[in-house]
């Protein structure tokens, strides 16, 4: 039995070790936000939180995430409120067919947090994610948003 | 429960949606076979296909094509709600039933997404939908207070009698307009009267996207159901010669292996052990007989199409191309070539299915829903009114999901192999990369006989590629449906349809069907072509000295729509002014998918070959322009998309197989190179253009005859990669 703690709530998985923590999410706890994309943290439809930093979770073994806290877009919002990047997201239009919009906030929300006003320079590092449909633009846009929302800084 | 998007959640729904993510069957529809059919207590009101009013003046309006990103969704809902008169704050989009549409004898027609054309085929039945169930509504609330229709107006969904100032909702005569006999005319509004059209629309999807709570196919979640991993010939054409299972047999999870001729199939209790144990399933491979093709022996062979004396459909011919090239004062000839390229669609081919009873269950992200009915009704030998297809969002499609249906064919074939037990068939990035329909690969010869004063006097464009429509549709290339015998109208996009005055033109098609399966993609014939045509013209241009937007201006002069977005397009662009040292423009405009583009580069390029794009300017003139914020956001993404595969886009085949694999050799671009984009929304009204897919068409030759004037080299194939350039 591995434990994890996932959106705040705690589970006990009887998987193989090895097994990703993607296909622990979706097929065995049923939590689907996180997208399959590649297999090869390429794309990061993936990407959740481990303890805060965001990780490519068709890449990363189950049994490495044992005892710590994945957050995933299912947690994002606190008390029926949207997260900031949920906000700027929604204000903002960006999403297209959204498969990968998930991981792309994961990835926005992890920027924002360690750096509360990202320059464009810093939105480039951060953001590699991969969105099929080209939704850069108005990512960069939603992000620079975010930044300037008042709630942001305690996400 | 039918899905139904709100278009702004209460935060109570979106919570209790949250605890019930993933469950299929509480957002999906009701299963046919293996479950009741579900009903709807309090579902409303059909007033007609497409519109459902409820007591408490909910509106639900019925969408019978995918969502995909496009935003067809939303801007499909809008042309009914505009002449319902509702309250577009209270609409709710539903999907239509494809297995309905068998049975109401295609009551809401074609539910294709394909082709950039939901809005421009489907805008006048649409309207007329809303236009009908107005008239219902107030003839039913006229019939209640017994005073003539004409003395009634709708407005905001309430029916208001002039004269006496009463009011009704249209809930509240619902019932009674339901019953009434649909008018056989109606009048649709003039342009100027619309409130909604035009207007920037919030898409109603993107709520649901953004709180994780969106259901694609590869999301689908039920009672019981097993996962399958698939394995299909490496080379196109191929089957399964024998199959070993002996070493996963018994393992964790694996519940069986199945040799299905075309594939191999691993059916356990998750996807992922179904992966890992493909890898152990031993498999030989009986290739056929192109297990030795190579890009290069494509090439020949496409090579071969454009030498032949045979075999040659001529799409076009003004005048006597041959009699004026001989008399031309300067000839220039070139040969250019686009590769296949796959689509990559972020969310890899999946089908869920269940076979039970004589009836099938699919859940599946397509493009075109009834395709998929007939597919999985085939496979199942079941009639296809046995059959549903369960609608959710699409994680991409491109083309991908709508001519070809392998993926449900196979999804079936699982399923019937497993009666009774629902499967969920999930391919790999790899298996995606190396088994689409690919964008086909085409090779095409250009000639232009010029005058003295370098105008052009002759035009020949051949092309050499494998036909969508002959090899994938298996449609027979005739008129109407193709301009000549035997000419692919995708393959000659934009040469056939040339609008440049020229006096003598023409057009061949070599139809060299190769073994490389080929389909349809975000923009297809348009999304090479127009990269010959427009590079070709700047030949000519350079040849003769002109400015290349003075000498296309020249040539428009009686193609008003396409003269109209090009100076559109080049004056926000500021073509002609003052450039920093260093920076140059190309230009390009085109005309496809019903609407006309253009587009105008600003870019460097420095001595390592990385490419700046200080700024991409792109027009469209799409006639009426629905949802505007929507088109700026295609028009956004078809920058992307073509950038990614004008720079890098190339898959090659070796030994009979694709080479590319995964995103790390099939490389996408990412934000980083996400060049300025700046959209012009020109809408010139009078007709009904796309926007999916036209906006690409200008981007590529308009990009490479700015790095023409920055370097002086002409580039001829794509992608820009094997030119030693690289998007900086």
């Amino acid at each position: 039995m591995i434990e994890l703690t996932v959106n705040g709530k705690k589970h006990n998985v009887d998987v193989e070790p090895e097994m990703p923590l993607l296909w622990v999410l979706r097929d065995v706890l049923d939590v689907k936000g996180p997208k399959f994309g590649c297999g090869i943290a390429q794309c990061g439809a993936c990407t959740v939180h481990l303890n805060g930093e965001p990780v490519r979770s068709c890449s990363v073994p189950v049994s490495a995430a044992a005892g710590q806290k994945v957050l995933t877009i299912e947690g994002l919002a606190q008390k029926g409120q949207l997260h900031p990047v949920q906000r700027a997201w929604i204000d903002n239009e960006v999403p297209q067919c959204g498969y990968c919009q998930s991981g792309q906030i994961m990835a926005a929300v992890a920027l924002l947090a360690r750096n509360p006003s990202p320059s464009d320079k810093d939105i480039d590092a951060a953001m590699t994610n991969i969105c099929r449909c080209g939704t850069y633009a108005r990512i960069r846009t939603a992000i620079h948003a975010a930044a300037k929302s008042p709630k942001s800084a305690k996400a | 429960m039918k899905k139904t998007l709100a278009h702004q959640p209460a935060r109570r729904e979106f919570l209790k949606a949250s605890a019930a993510i993933g469950g299929g069957l509480t957002l999906g529809c009701g299963p046919l076979g293996v479950f009741a059919q579900g009903a709807k207590p309090d579902a409303g009101v059909e007033i007609n296909a497409w519109v459902v009013i409820r007591p408490d003046d909910g509106i639900v309006i019925r969408y019978a094509r995918s969502e995909m990103g496009q935003g067809s969704m939303t801007s499909a809902p809008m042309l009914v709600a505009e002449e319902l008169e509702c309250d577009w704050r209270r609409v709710k989009v539903e999907y239509a039933s494809a297995n309905a549409n068998v049975k109401r004898k295609r009551a809401w027609g074609d539910m294709a997404a394909v082709g950039s054309r939901t809005i421009r085929n489907s805008q006048e039945y649409l309207r007329k939908a809303g236009a009908t169930a107005r008239e219902m509504l107030i003839a039913a609330a006229a019939q209640q207070w017994k005073v003539p229709a004409s003395e009634c107006t709708a407005q905001n969904s309430f029916i208001t009698h002039g004269p006496s100032k009463r009011r009704v909702s249209y809930g509240k005569v619902a019932d009674a307009a339901a019953k009434l006999e649909a008018p056989k005319e109606v009048k649709l509004k003039e342009p100027k009267a619309w409130k909604l059209i035009g207007k920037p629309v919030k898409r109603f999807d993107i709520p649901d996207t953004v709180m994780g709570r969106q259901v694609y196919g590869i999301d689908t979640q039920l009672p019981g159901m097993l996962y399958a991993a698939v394995a299909q010939c490496p080379v196109f054409g191929g089957k399964v010669k024998a199959m070993d299972a002996a070493k996963v047999e018994g393992r964790r999870g694996i519940v069986k292996v199945l040799n299905v001729e075309t594939f191999v199939a691993v059916v356990a209790d998750n996807w992922w052990r179904a992966k890992e144990a493909l890898r152990d399933v031993h498999i030989d491979w009986d290739v056929g007989a192109n297990g030795n093709a190579s890009t290069a022996s494509l090439m020949e062979f496409y090579r071969a199409g454009l030498d032949a004396k045979e075999d040659i459909a001529v799409s076009r011919k003004d005048g006597d191309f041959d009699q004026a090239f001989g008399a031309a004062a300067k000839k220039l000839e070139a040969e250019y070539y686009t590769p296949y390229l796959a689509h990559a669609c972020m969310e890899p081919m999946g089908c869920t299915a269940v076979v039970k009873d004589g009836k099938v269950d699919v859940w599946t992200s397509t493009q075109n829903a009834e395709a998929s009915l007939a597919a999985a009704a085939a496979t199942a030998g079941v009639p296809l009114e046995n059959v549903e297809v369960h609608r959710v969002q699409l994680g991409g499609g491109f083309g991908r999901r709508g001519g070809a249906q392998d993926f449900v064919r196979q999804g079936v074939a699982i399923a019937k192999a497993m009666e009774g037990t629902p499967v969920k068939m999930l391919w790999s990035r790899e298996e995606d990369t190396q088994h689409d329909f690919y964008r086909p690969a085409s090779l095409i010869r250009v000639k232009a006989g010029l005058d003295d004063s370098g105008n052009p006097l002759a035009w020949y464009s051949r092309v050499a590629s494998t036909s969508i429509f002959s090899t994938l549709v298996r449609l027979p290339l005739k008129p109407p449906f193709s301009p000549v015998e035997g000419v692919d109208p995708q393959s000659v996009a934009s040469l056939h349809d040339l609008p440049h005055s020229i006096p003598n033109v023409k057009i061949e098609y070599a139809q060299r069907n190769a073994f490389v399966p080929v389909g349809f993609w975000r923009t297809v014939g348009h999304s090479q072509n127009p990269f010959v045509r427009e590079s070709f013209l700047d030949e000519i241009a350079a040849a003769s000295g002109k400015d290349p937007y003075e000498f296309r201006r020249a040539l428009l002069q009686k193609s008003p729509k396409d003269l109209a977005i090009l100076e559109t397009t080049a004056k926000a662009a500021g073509w002609g002014s003052p450039l920093p040292a260093g920076v140059f423009r190309g230009i390009a405009e085109t005309e496809g998918y019903g609407s006309y583009t253009a587009a105008v580069a600003e870019l460097s390029v420095d001595k390592n070959g990385e490419v700046t794009i200080r700024r991409l300017v792109l027009g469209i003139d799409p006639g009426y322009a629905v949802n505007p914020d929507n088109i700026q956001a295609q028009l956004q993404g078809s920058a992307v998309f073509m950038l990614t595969a004008m720079f890098w886009g190339e898959i090659t085949i070796k030994d009979g197989r694709v080479e590319q694999s995964n995103f790390h050799d099939y490389r996408m671009m990412r934000l980083r190179e996400m060049p300025k984009v700046e959209t012009v929304i020109a809408a010139t009204g009078g007709f009904w253009g796309g926007v999916g897919e036209p906006g690409q068409a200008s981007i590529a030759p308009a990009i490479c005859n700015a790095i023409f004037a920055a370097t002086g080299k002409r580039i001829r194939s794509l992608p820009l990669k094997n030119h030693g350039l690289t998007l900086a």
